[in-house]
């Protein structure tokens, strides 16, 4: 068998796939709760970037790793609440407050970026903590499925478990009940006295804590260093994954795997003797042409009307 | 007979100086059905925002239940047993009836989840307390409107509500769901509730309201036992002047078909055939009408006609010339108007001028443009006088059309489609939850259009409308035409009615 194929088929690349596709299930996760609840967040990029360079310089500052999970939510949910109350109070509209935030968060982490670690590009001179990857006792044992799934960064399995939570936290709580229902109607969740605004809020802070853990683990467990610009566009890519998936918990899932797999294959494809930029291309493009089909297949279903 | 809401000397101003309430006052006794009727923009619905605590009046003072209220909220007049259903439905299409049954008051287990159990058991418990069935596993996006409205009231009862204002509720109902609505209504006020009515449909408050207030330019004219006024007082009442219900006199000169539809036919996107093989001619100088339950094929037909959607086969000759696989621009410069059944969606851009949705269909044409320039100057002269002809009622041309009352919208609407000198005229609902009073103009403005030589094909849920107008008319089921009648001297909503619920066809 070709070598570049027996790799891609390979206990292996089940393992990256599930560490690629961490940084976009989260944010994906976000936005699919802030989508349900009718508002539309693109700032995941810029919450996941301030998360990701807190994370660093915090735990490069005090070594502590709970000191850096904790600030770097904080950072991340600090990020949301701010979209929120330019959005909500200040009646900002929420794309144009989001631009502004990503644009803020892309700018004040190179710069602080240059304050800290003295170099413009990385904090790489800072030693940064790393969250511990994990062996799963039982399934550590079993020959290749345990190379696929034990092992793996801690976050990586928060990101699978919070698929779960995101379920039940739409499904079984009255929150999500009332995050969907001022989605799909905010007059009539007002008209029973639901605080849409505060609903509205509550799950952009949502959004803010799952896109802080994306951050997070961009920077301490992806790699163990923040660089300019390093979520490179997974903050977009996620409001892709959780839309092909209708915001729904199973299928934002699969729709943060479908970019996760493309994007590893681009990462296997680097072996090839084709130009890098052309294989670096591969995830984007990839979103494009599956935006382009689900927007297609979804005008079809709809009978081409309105 | 106690007395469960006063209202005394309520005033209310917009901040744009619009005096809405000038000083209204009536009571309301406990377990009956209160109508209040009145022309659009009268100021019922200020009123009722002020009752439900959307508003607050100047002056005046609401006593509920002996006690003078301030409603600060809507959740405040809930609280104090206040409901409302509105016009359009307060419910969340996605969630199941119970699910809306309990937004807000969610029962719950262990405190964090929901009690989905619970919440089944609640709104069933309410929904048999008053014998209103309602599927309440179902989502609300797969049931039919007089359901989804079913729920809302049901939404309101489950709150306690002890006053229930329902805004137009038959608005949107076909005439069988609207006799449903009022079997409930009747149940309702048999439990001890209390129903403020608001409807344009006088029939309607004849048939179930126990009082009525009438309301035109913001103060009570009367309030009367329903049983002591006619149908025709309260019209009277409302427009301040003498109406006359007849049907109109016929169309001095009928001419040749400049409108021929053969044998049409279309597939929606779930594969139901909606239109079977659908014919008929409407000649110059007559009006000929489509009587029908909704959603009989008749907004389909007319956006075929219209070129808004495309007939899978048939033949549309307009003035002897084809015009299937044609523009609606195309059309539109056949001679062919539109006043669609659904004015906001279809009529008017809500948010643009008067005088832009005046000259949306004609701007690029001599004179509205010269050149490359389209002439703001002369447009604003055109539009003041189309309005003071069609009797649009607003501050001028610029005024916004979302701040006009729906009576107005319309007249904007059928003012835009009758100044072209339309040769066909598609008229779908034209006086759809406008005033007694637009309502007689728009159907003058119609006669004339007819006596003039148009051609008018006139759609409407409303029988008597479609009795009043038409000089011949044909009846709708399940996309066929199964009657048609081309005397209409005598004939009632009694000859119509087997024809239109498909009890009876025409060999």
């Amino acid at each position: 068998m070709n070598p570049l194929l027996k790799s891609i088929f390979s206990a292996n690349f089940v393992f990256a796939t599930l560490r690629v596709t961490t940084p976009i299930l989260f944010p994906a996760i976000g936005v699919a709760i802030t989508s349900l609840s009718g508002s539309v967040n693109i700032a995941l990029e810029g919450i996941m970037l301030v998360s990701a360079f807190t994370g660093v310089v915090v735990s490069a500052f005090t070594g502590s790793l709970w000191l850096a999970l904790i600030f770097g939510i904080l950072a991340g949910v600090g990020m949301a609440a701010l979209l929120g109350y330019f959005h909500l109070n200040l009646k900002a509209d929420i794309i144009i407050a989001a631009i502004a935030l990503n644009m803020f968060a892309s700018g004040i982490t190179v710069f602080l970026t240059y304050i800290f670690a003295h170099d413009k590009g990385t904090t790489s001179s800072l030693k940064s903590l790393v969250f511990p990857s994990v062996k799963i006792p039982i399934i550590d044992k079993i020959p290749v499925i345990g190379r696929m799934f034990s092992g793996l960064n801690i976050l990586t399995y928060v990101a699978l478990i919070s698929v779960i939570v995101f379920y039940y936290l739409i499904y079984k709580t009255p929150l999500g009940l009332r995050i969907r229902a001022v989605g799909q109607n905010p007059d009539a969740a007002e008209s029973v006295g639901v605080d849409v605004k505060k609903v509205k809020m509550y799950s952009l802070l949502l959004s803010g804590f799952f896109g802080a853990l994306g951050g997070l683990y961009l920077s301490m467990g992806y790699v163990s260093w923040f660089s300019r610009d390093m979520t490179a566009g997974r903050g977009f890519i996620a409001i892709a994954a959780a839309s092909i998936g209708g915001n729904l918990p199973l299928g934002t899932f699969f729709g943060s795997l479908l970019f996760g797999i493309v994007n590893t294959l681009a990462i296997f494809l680097a072996t090839l003797k084709v130009p890098s930029e052309l294989i670096q291309m591969i995830p984007y493009v990839t979103t494009v042409l599956v935006l382009a089909v689900y927007a297609i297949q979804k005008s079809v279903r709809s009978g081409g009307e309105e | 007979m106690d007395t469960i809401l006063s209202i005394r000397n309520i005033v209310k101003v917009y901040p744009n100086g619009v005096v809405a309430n000038k000083g209204i006052s009536f009571d309301i006794e406990k377990n009956t059905i209160h109508a209040l009727v009145g022309e659009n923009g009268a100021g019922k619905t200020t009123l009722m925002k002020i009752l439900f605590g959307i508003e607050k009046p100047q002056e005046g003072k609401i006593i509920y239940k002996g006690k003078e209220v301030h409603f600060k909220s809507p959740l405040d007049a809930i609280h104090n047993g206040i409901g409302m259903v509105h016009q359009h439905l307060m419910l969340a299409p996605d969630l199941t009836v119970a699910e809306n049954l309990t937004l807000g008051i969610e029962p719950r287990k262990w405190k964090v989840f929901l009690d989905t159990k619970k919440a089944v058991d609640i709104a069933k418990r309410v929904s048999e307390e008053f014998g209103m069935e309602v599927p309440l596993e179902k989502r609300v996006r797969d049931l039919p409107i007089g359901i989804r409205q079913r729920v809302e009231i049901l939404k309101a009862l489950l709150r306690n509500a002890e006053l229930l204002i329902l805004d137009e509720p038959t608005a949107v109902l076909t005439p069988q769901e609207t006799e449903v609505l009022f079997k409930t209504l009747f149940d309702l006020k048999k439990h001890g509730k209390t129903i403020i009515f608001i409807s344009h449909k006088l029939k309607e408050v004849k048939a179930i309201a126990d009082r009525v207030t009438v309301i035109r330019d913001g103060k009570v004219i009367a309030t009367e036992d329903a049983g002591s006024l006619t149908e025709h007082e309260i019209a009277e009442l409302m427009v301040g002047r003498e109406i006359r219900f007849e049907r109109i006199p016929p169309s001095p000169k009928v001419g040749a078909p400049l409108l021929k539809v053969k044998n049409i036919r279309y597939r929606n996107k779930e594969n139901v055939e909606v239109l079977k093989g659908v014919s008929f001619e409407v000649r110059s100088g007559e009006i000929l009408g489509v009587a029908g339950v909704e959603g009989n094929g008749q907004t389909e037909l007319v956006e075929i006609l219209t070129g808004l959607r495309k007939a899978d086969e048939g033949s549309i000759v307009i003035n002897g010339e084809e015009v299937i696989g044609k523009t609606p621009r195309e059309i539109r410069e056949k001679g062919v108007s539109h006043i669609p059944e659904d004015r906001m969606k279809n009529g008017v851009a809500e948010n643009a001028k008067i005088k832009e949705n005046l000259i949306v269909d004609r701007y690029y044409k001599n004179p509205f443009s010269k050149g490359m320039f389209v002439d703001w100057k002369f447009i604003t002269k055109y539009s003041a006088k189309l309005m003071k002809d069609f009797n649009v009622l607003a501050t001028s041309p610029d005024a916004l059309v979302s701040s006009l009352s729906g009576g107005n919208i319309q007249k904007v609407v059928v003012a835009r489609e009758l100044s072209m000198n339309p040769s066909v005229i598609i008229a779908d609902q034209p006086v759809r939850g406008i005033d007694v009073g637009s309502e007689e103009l728009v159907h003058r403005l119609l006669n004339e259009a007819r006596d003039k030589g148009s051609a008018i094909f006139l759609v409407s849920a409303d029988l008597d409308e479609v009795l009043e107008l038409s000089s011949r008319i044909i009846v709708i089921y399940n996309g066929e035409i199964v009657a048609r009648f081309d005397d209409v001297e005598g004939l009632t909503g009694k000859d119509l009615g087997p024809y239109m619920l498909g009890v009876k066809r025409e060999a």
